[in-house]
């Protein structure tokens, strides 16, 4: 005890501080590889995009600075331009997987037997990889030995070649995006259902509540943090979409499919692609769109939390 | 000599001099260290063959350690830049011509054209074009193959047609083809390449080979009307309905089914669609194969694409890499690499003997005698890497929309004014 009382005077720097210095000290390795592996390479990104590089040797002595050269070129890229309203088009119709997991949802949460069974068929296909749902739905779309043709004949209709087809390809991979998108968010509604407060559903029952104006006025927005989720994840991911792509038509037929981030592979690292300055540039476009939708939701979440907070 | 293993070495040698005259006769001393290669044959049969020759090759060099590494075929044409950036190991597989252009202005393939002025390397002067790049050798090659029309034979009999010399009757075929209820060729252009081939055939048929060449190094302008011209060939074809339905959905592969199952009848393909022809169940009285037929009067000029090995100029074991480059090209594993239980493909050196196989028979003969207006390598392997891509686009887009035309030269011409400048 008496030991204990000494101690103050020859307390050190770092223990006087430990207070502030034990959360920076578990945040340090968080940090450092955030920076290494996310933030530095985002500025790399800016700075290679100003140059005409092949990407072999050393950017110093190979490449050549062009300046603004590269975006310059992407303004007037057509397969750049198919590539943008590509993304525009998996954002859009990406989201139809929130609306669609919540309607399963809905569905899925009642008590009957085996429900358990039912809820994991319906969110099996989310647990497949997407290299493994790209192969599936080529199969099923094939020209002529495809399930699609094969029920498209049986209605009497005439059989379409899905991903031969320019302007119907996009959609085509999208609804096989949409599959596995629609399982991820049914489980987060599903987890969602379980916290709804089920005085309040009793209290609008009571007022004669039933229905959609049930589902509208009472359920949803209770769902809110699952739908901000659902809302993150689906962006994030219809922006990402490259394996389903890459494995389902690779880009054709001649390039009707690609998105911002097929395009970059193509350019910059791909069998004929050597210009990594031009594939940086794209990689800056596609950071620059996300960054509007991560700049959103770092918003309403800061601005969540202050609510919280008060 | 008294150094029992420089003494051993020198038996070695002597008794691999017996073995492989072409490789010993330079290299009297052992090799040490370790030597790295890292190789794209991942096929089954290639994969037996590549470690074949780095096990024989190890065996005849006691000091020196082979290191093999064998990645993927497709995944290597991605990951060979990093491969030779960071830390490179000292032999890689590679493709000729163009294909190697990026890795020889970055420097990371060695220059060897004193290996081929000193006569070491002997018999590859039919090939020596195909590697040299600024009037330098940069590798050598191990393996090619022909390009040609493989077509039923059976199919052509029922019908009582016989193997086309000029377009004309190619057309005449095609039509009593048609009239039978079959498509005249399988084709599967998903991965773009396959209709490269059909471009490269009917552009050194309509303007010869020579303008082919001129067009691949860019000083012919999309929109020549010579260009034209060979799509207007291409055309009378695909309005005919000569090309299988889809075919832009299906890779190579997926396209040899149609001619496997007789509803189309011929496949304009390298010689590697051989074996998968013979593993789907055809015999060979039931193929044959034929060049392509002459459309104008210009010297048949031949696609023969040309695989590759190649030194890294980061490579630690350069006289054991030279060594293994020297003793691939030798007649002897030539012709054991390139046989019927190896490859199943052509041999580079010219004294090397040729399988007694039906296909690479002709293909040989074909190269040797008939190909007079000269070889190139492929459509991707001439062209630089950029334009290869955007053409190979380009050429599928017309084989689907070939009304598109216009558009499609439009575009090659503008992207051609900017890569080659």
């Amino acid at each position: 005890m008496t030991v204990a009382v000494d101690l103050p005077p020859e307390q050190g720097w770092f223990r006087r501080n430990r207070m502030t210095l034990t959360p920076l000290l578990f945040l340090l390795p968080g940090v450092l590889f955030f920076a290494v592996y996310v933030v530095i390479p985002i500025f790399q990104s800016f700075y290679i995009s100003t140059y005409e590089w092949n990407g072999l040797g050393e950017l110093q002595e190979q490449g050549e600075f062009v300046g603004m050269g590269n975006y310059r070129e992407l303004m007037g890229d057509r397969a750049f331009e198919v590539s943008l309203w590509n993304n525009v088009k998996w954002l859009a119709l990406y989201l139809l997987a929130i609306p669609g997991g919540l309607f399963i949802a809905l569905f899925l949460n009642q008590t009957v037997t085996g429900i358990r069974i039912y809820k994991s068929l319906f969110f099996f296909p989310f647990v497949l990889s997407q290299v493994v749902v790209g192969l599936v739905f080529s199969w099923f779309y094939l020209p002529r030995e495809g399930l699609l043709n094969a029920a498209l004949t049986l209605f009497g209709m005439e059989p379409i070649n899905v991903l031969g087809d320019p302007t119907l390809a996009t959609y085509g991979i999208i609804a096989a995006g949409l599959w596995p998108q629609t399982a991820y968010c049914m489980i987060l509604y599903l987890t969602g259902l379980n916290a709804v407060d089920p005085e309040q559903i009793e209290a609008a029952r009571l007022d004669g509540a039933k229905g959609w104006r049930m589902l509208w006025h009472v359920v949803i927005p209770q769902l809110r943090p699952a739908t901000f989720i659902a809302f993150v994840v689906t962006i994030i991911g219809a922006l990402r979409s490259f394996d389903l792509i890459s494995v389902m038509t690779n880009g054709g037929p001649f390039g009707s499919t690609r998105v911002l981030s097929f395009y970059m592979f193509e350019k910059a690292l791909s069998e004929y692609g050597f210009r990594m300055g031009y594939g940086s540039a794209i990689a800056v476009v596609l950071f620059l769109i996300m960054l509007v939708f991560i700049a959103y939701f770092l918003w309403s979440m800061w601005r969540e939390e202050r609510e919280a907070r008060r | 000599m008294h150094n029992p293993v420089t003494r051993l070495a020198g038996a070695l040698a002597l008794s691999t001099a017996l073995v492989a005259p072409a490789f010993a006769g330079s290299h009297g001393a052992s090799l040490d260290g370790t030597l790295r290669i890292i190789s794209d044959m991942s096929n089954p049969a290639p994969r037996a063959v590549m470690e074949k020759l780095a096990a024989d090759f190890g065996e005849m060099h006691p000091d020196l350690e082979v290191e093999l590494d064998i990645v993927d075929r497709e995944a290597w044409k991605s990951q060979i830049r990093n491969a030779l950036s960071a830390n490179p190991p000292d032999v890689v597989n590679w493709y000729a011509a163009n294909r190697m252009l990026p890795y020889v202005e970055s420097g990371l393939f060695m220059d060897i054209s004193d290996m081929y002025a000193s006569g070491e390397l002997t018999g590859l002067d039919s090939v020596k074009g195909a590697m040299t790049i600024d009037g330098k050798q940069w590798g050598v090659p191990y393996s090619y193959y022909q390009w040609g029309i493989y077509y039923r034979e059976d199919i052509f009999n029922e019908l009582g047609l016989s193997e086309p010399a000029t377009f004309e009757e190619e057309m005449a075929n095609c039509q009593k083809i048609l009239d039978s209820g079959r498509k005249c060729y399988t084709i599967g252009s998903k991965f773009l390449w396959t209709a490269g081939g059909w471009f490269d055939y009917l552009n050194m048929r309509t303007n010869g080979f020579d303008f082919h060449m001129e067009l691949a190094r860019g000083e012919v302008p999309w929109t020549d009307d010579r260009v034209r011209e060979t799509f207007a060939n291409w055309r009378k074809l695909i309005d005919m309905g000569a090309f299988i339905d889809d075919h832009q959905t299906y890779s190579w592969q997926e396209a040899l089914p149609f001619m496997v199952n007789g509803e189309a009848t011929a496949y304009l393909i390298g010689n590697f669609a051989v074996p998968h022809l013979r593993e789907a169940g055809l015999s060979d009285d039931q193929i044959d194969f034929y060049q392509f037929p002459k459309i104008g009067d210009h010297p048949m000029g031949e696609d023969a694409p040309t695989d590759t090995f190649h030194i890294a100029s980061g490579a630690q074991n350069v006289e054991a890499a030279k060594a293994f480059l020297k003793y691939v090209t030798s007649p002897e594993v030539q012709a054991e690499i390139n046989g019927p239980d190896g490859l199943g493909q052509l041999p580079v050196n010219a004294n090397a003997s040729v399988a007694d196989d039906e296909f690479i028979q002709q293909g040989f003969e074909m190269l040797s005698q008939n190909a007079t207006g000269g070889i190139a390598q492929f459509f991707d392997r001439d062209f630089p890497a950029e334009m290869a891509a955007l053409g190979m686009e380009g050429l599928q887009e017309f084989m689907v929309f070939p009304d598109n035309l216009d558009d499609i030269l439009q575009r090659l011409e503008s992207a051609r004014q900017r890569i080659y400048d």
